[in-house]
């Protein structure tokens, strides 16, 4: 679904990712690890489209998209969230789930003044659906309120949501758990695990909780200095010794 | 007599009300919604204004036109021609973040001032164009600025609906995503480029059609109208004393801040002889200190950006509640 071949990010004469290659197979949820600093979340960048990257290329669904910019990667199925929660803090919760799915006739100036009809309908398809988002992430009850007021747990639920919202083929969370409590954290996991198996969507997703990783990924991707560590299922990846030299020689207490 | 002057008064300053209305529900798209900092509203101002006097006005020796056309058509002119200039501009400095786009457009709107001073083939430059035709400008004097209130009203209520109709639909929830975070809304699948550009275009389209209605209702432009004071930043106080993200706030806010300016001027024109010179200073500065008050005490204006939610099912806020928890 997914292929990256020889990917390099410099930022002046920084480095970030360096020959990342490895791919990504229809229905699997792909773990990428590694210590801070270690490029995952530039390579996201690179994925979505939010950094043209300075060498190397992207393939998606069979197509060269090495260079596209995020908001076409989106309508090709590629959607991501982000570290930090980005939502729209001035929208409500419903209304940050609404604004996402693409092509609504309403987002043209000329429907909504000479086909209203049409606006409506679609918009009354679009309500319906954000609600049951909102339901299925157990976020009815904030529908209504500035998503800017919401938690970090709840941002992080509203993000998931947004990806929800299309048709999405691929999908990146980059660290889902951060900041999310440990009840919050469970229900994350099994929303992503039920989209994963009854929507189909594919998933990479960056992740410091180690449990998390466990229980969801196959395959695991280990980062380290930009470079792929390697690659396989969670228990080859833990055991390997490079990866214990990675975490233990450069950081603690990031590896549970 | 004495009510009939007030009467006259009235008349006047709610025409000027109206007329910044158009002004301020411009700004409103640009930067309540799109989050456009627009520093040059009287260069767009100024380009309808001229556009709608050079092809209304009797044909003139020295310059182009004019081209004695019926005002409707000078007044979709401005809006066009507005329209037209702000796409090259929107295209070049919209890429620059806010602060900088603010510096970029009074720059531009200073070029705009300049041309239309100098190119006199085409402006008359500083002398400006007179005879432009007044809708109704034929009647006694009162009956005529109550037709021109009229007219002009009935312009800026369907504009205000227009507009209104925009930000309630997912054309405005999109522009608010946008200016809220724009990477997110670009992950999201917006071309944020093409709608900014398109807000900028729309937003200046009306200040087009503000200068138009300005220039019909004095029957003569020239270049001192075009002061970024009273053009640019008496709307920019307007709309955020109104209310920025909220389209009655912006008419709001021109009714409160045109009332309590022109006022002033009765006020410092009441001062002794030796206060004459530094009568226009006091104004800027009560101007000045309104808006820190407003800043300090209620920033997000008199009737602040409102929440929207679903358009047809506000009510569906009962379905939720404690029992979903």
């Amino acid at each position: 679904m997914l292929e990256l071949d020889g990917l390099v990010m410099d930022f002046g004469g920084f480095r970030a990712v360096d020959g990342c290659s490895f791919r990504v197979d229809k229905g699997s949820i792909t773990g990428l690890i590694g210590p801070n600093g270690a490029g995952k979340t530039t390579l996201f960048n690179l994925i979505a489209g939010a950094l043209p990257p300075t060498d190397g290329t992207i393939r998606f669904l069979g197509e060269d998209v090495t260079g596209l910019a995020s908001h076409q990667l989106f309508h090709k199925g590629l959607v991501r969230t982000f570290q930090i929660p980005h939502e729209f803090h001035k929208l409500t919760a419903l209304e940050n789930l609404m604004m996402v799915p693409p092509a609504q006739p309403g987002e043209s100036l000329f429907s909504n003044w000479f086909a209203w009809g049409r606006v409506h309908a679609t918009e009354q398809d679009v309500t319906e659906k954000a609600y049951e988002t909102l339901e299925f992430l157990e976020l009815s009850h904030v529908a209504h309120e500035m998503a800017g007021n919401l938690s970090g747990g709840q941002k992080k639920l509203l993000e998931l949501g947004r990806t929800m919202m299309t048709d999405a083929k691929l999908v990146l969370l980059d660290e889902p758990a951060a900041g999310v409590n440990r009840t919050l954290l469970r229900k994350l996991e099994t929303k992503i695990e039920i989209l994963n198996r009854e929507r189909g969507y594919t998933f990479i997703l960056i992740e410091h909780d180690m449990e998390m990783i466990e229980k969801l990924c196959d395959p695991v991707v280990c980062m380290a200095e930009g470079k792929v560590l390697v690659q396989g299922d969670f228990q080859t990846v833990r055991s390997n010794p490079q990866v214990l030299e990675a975490y233990l020689g450069e950081t603690t207490g990031d590896a549970a | 007599m004495e009510i009939l002057g007030l009467v006259n008064y009235a008349l006047y300053m709610a025409i000027f009300i109206a007329i910044y209305a158009l002004l301020a529900l411009g700004l409103n798209i640009q930067w309540g919604f799109a989050g456009l900092f627009n520093a040059g509203i009287a260069g767009f101002f100024a380009v309808g204004a001229y556009t709608s006097a050079i092809l209304t006005s009797p044909a003139a020796d020295g310059r182009i036109g004019g081209f004695d056309l019926h005002f409707t058509i000078g007044w979709i002119g401005a809006m066009v021609a507005a329209a037209l200039v702000a796409w090259p501009i929107g295209k070049i400095c919209l890429r620059f973040r806010s602060d900088y786009l603010a510096i970029a457009s009074i720059g531009v709107a200073e070029i705009i001032r300049l041309v239309i001073k100098s190119e006199a083939e085409l402006t008359n430059g500083a002398r400006g164009i007179s005879n432009i035709p007044r809708p109704a400008g034929d009647f006694g004097y009162m009956e005529s600025q109550i037709a021109y209130l009229a007219l002009v009203l009935g312009v800026l209520i369907v504009v205000y609906l227009l507009v209104e109709r925009q930000f309630n639909a997912p054309w405005g929830r999109m522009m608010r995503a946008i200016r809220d975070n724009e990477d997110a809304a670009r992950a999201m699948g917006k071309n944020v480029e093409f709608r900014r550009l398109e807000a900028f275009i729309f937003g200046s389209a009306l200040m087009g059609l503000g200068g138009a209605l300005f220039a019909h209702f004095n029957r003569s432009i020239t270049p001192e109208a075009i002061d970024p004071m009273v053009a640019t930043f008496l709307v920019w106080i307007m709309l955020i004393l109104g209310g920025s993200g909220n389209n009655r706030g912006a008419i709001l806010g021109a009714a409160v801040v045109w009332i309590i300016w022109s006022v002033s001027e009765i006020a410092t024109d009441q001062l002794p002889h030796e206060y004459a010179v530094q009568a226009k200073y006091i104004r800027l500065f009560l101007i000045g200190l309104m808006l820190q008050l407003v800043l300090r005490f209620r920033p997000e204006g008199l009737l602040p950006e409102p929440l929207r939610g679903d358009l047809n099912g506000r009510g569906r806020n009962t379905k939720s509640g404690p029992a979903n928890q």
